[in-house]
């Protein structure tokens, strides 16, 4: 079994139960097994980086933890809970790669609806959309907004309410440095206050910006470690040079096991 | 089901239509053209006043089931679906939430068109007028049902639209308007009492020649489809997908 589960995922201050806690996890998309015997866990108030390359299985990890994913086998139980049952539904936070807003509302009437929708407070949808950095465009139509901008509206609904858990697929695509550096800097915001993050990215520099990463490839768990034991272990200069590495060692492996 | 929730997704949808006035502008004229025009066809006579409300019948039913049908689709392929349903949407929020929210514009739209119908083109109705708009509100949620049960069938725009010569028209072929049903073979008779457009149009059809007409029956079945086909949207709403 490649999947194992390093010692410091036991929560060393026992406050509760993991905010994600997956065993033997299996997913099956068509003909493909994406995930198979899968374990993690996550603890809360904790930012993970979840990394590696397209068709890894992060995206189908990350349905599975919001429990919008068909499994076939395996637990995955969230604050407690199982996944994407109904006391979840207002404090797991989701932001899916492609946006998933109206674009044919305004970014406020977006957000006003999702607020409602949540029972949040109104108050919250300004805040989201200065968040994001959107408040110029709050009254514009999302349909008309660029690319990034976009992205953005849907990122902010993650933002209302006061989600305990947010899982997030890739929500600095398209953005610029600037602003993916304020989001990364929002995300250790939300995780110091005490939520936690599970964010996707396929950009490895933003790795950088995680207390703990985990390597996905072919719905194998390839590493999961700090960014600093991950350098140790592959005497690697950057988070890029390290999974590089560890990508690189895992192919020859099964190379050598063909 | 959280009344909030379905009262927001009501307000949302009408929101967005408000977006388009185009289609607002479509959904509310066109069939008021479609009348005059069946006017001139008949140059006012007597066939006018026999079809004329049974279209009032068959427009809600129509527009409804088309914009209906094309916005879930939306919403099932641009992932606003999903996400609804990982939030506390239930089901029913979702559902009723647009059929509230098309209920009211079919109520415009049925407001407008038989208002031309009777003032401007003078169509002779033995009922109420207002008899005539409720039974035009109830075909339009009928057509909001159907389309959100038929979305769940399609994976394009292109498909959806596909349904509507399936679904439709043989119902519209069957319901009464061309040759009375009783008039029908026998096997046709059979199949169009099992269609809901036909008990639409055999309210309205009583509403035309009855000063004091007898419509509960008729608008029960049309309820009774609409509340099946929810059922069976409902179903076609999963919260995890494949």
């Amino acid at each position: 079994m490649m999947n194992y589960v390093p010692e410091h995922t036991v929560d060393p201050t026992g406050h509760g139960v993991p905010a994600i806690r997956i065993r033997g996890l299996r997913v099956v998309r068509g003909p493909l097994t994406v995930l198979d015997d899968f374990d993690l866990d996550i603890r809360r108030g904790t930012l993970t980086g979840l990394l590696g390359p397209s068709g890894s299985g992060k995206s189908t990890l990350m349905r599975a933890i919001v429990g919008v994913q068909q499994v076939a086998g395996g637990t995955v139980e969230v604050l407690g809970e199982p996944a994407g049952s109904k006391p979840l539904r207002d404090r797991v936070a989701y932001v899916t790669q492609a946006p998933s807003v109206y674009a044919d509302l305004t970014v406020r009437q977006n957000l006003r609806y999702y607020a409602r929708v949540l029972g949040a407070p109104l108050s919250d949808v300004d805040r989201a959309i200065e968040q994001v950095e959107l408040a110029t465009h709050a009254d514009h139509l999302v349909g008309r907004l660029s690319g990034g901008q976009h992205s953005r509206v849907s990122l902010a609904t993650a933002l209302l309410g006061e989600p305990e858990v947010l899982v997030l697929d890739e929500p600095t695509v398209g953005l610029d440095p600037v602003l993916r550096v304020q989001l990364w800097e929002l995300f250790n915001r939300l995780a110091a206050d005490g939520a936690t993050l599970l964010v996707s990215s396929h950009v490895m520099d933003e790795a950088e910006r995680c207390e703990r990463l985990i390597l996905l490839r072919e719905g194998m768990l390839l590493a999961d470690d700090t960014l600093a034991g991950l350098l140790a272990r592959t005497g690697a200069a950057d988070a890029e040079g390290a999974f590089l590495e560890l990508i690189e060692k895992a192919e020859k492996k099964e190379a050598g096991d063909r | 089901m959280t009344p909030r929730i379905t009262l927001a997704t009501a307000t949302r949808v009408v929101q967005q239509l408000r977006h388009d006035p185009r289609t607002i502008a479509l959904m509310l004229v066109v069939p008021s053209l479609l009348m005059a025009l069946l006017w001139w066809v008949y140059d006012g006579g007597p066939l006018f006043d026999q079809i004329g409300p049974a279209l009032l019948a068959i427009f809600p039913f129509l527009v409804m089931f088309l914009v209906t049908s094309i916005a879930t689709l939306r919403e099932r392929t641009s992932g606003t679906l999903e996400r609804l349903l990982s939030m506390p949407t239930g089901k029913l929020d979702f559902l009723l939430g647009y059929a509230l929210a098309f209920g009211v514009v079919a109520l415009v739209q049925a407001l407008i068109t038989s208002t031309v119908a009777v003032a401007l083109l003078d169509m002779q109705a033995a009922g109420p007028t207002w008899v005539l708009i409720a039974v035009a509100v109830f075909d339009a949620l009928l057509g909001v049902a159907l389309g959100l049960f038929v979305s769940a069938f399609a994976s394009t725009e292109f498909q959806v639209v596909q349904f509507m010569p399936a679904l439709i028209l043989p119902q519209f072929l069957l319901c009464g308007l061309l040759v009375p049903r009783d008039q029908l073979p026998d096997v046709l008779e059979a199949i169009s009492n099992v269609l809901p457009l036909s008990y639409a149009v055999d309210a309205m059809t009583e509403v035309r020649a009855n000063a004091d007409p007898a419509v509960w029956a008729e608008i029960s079945v049309v309820l009774a489809f609409s509340v099946a086909l929810l059922a069976l949207g409902a179903a076609t709403l999963r919260r995890r997908t494949p």
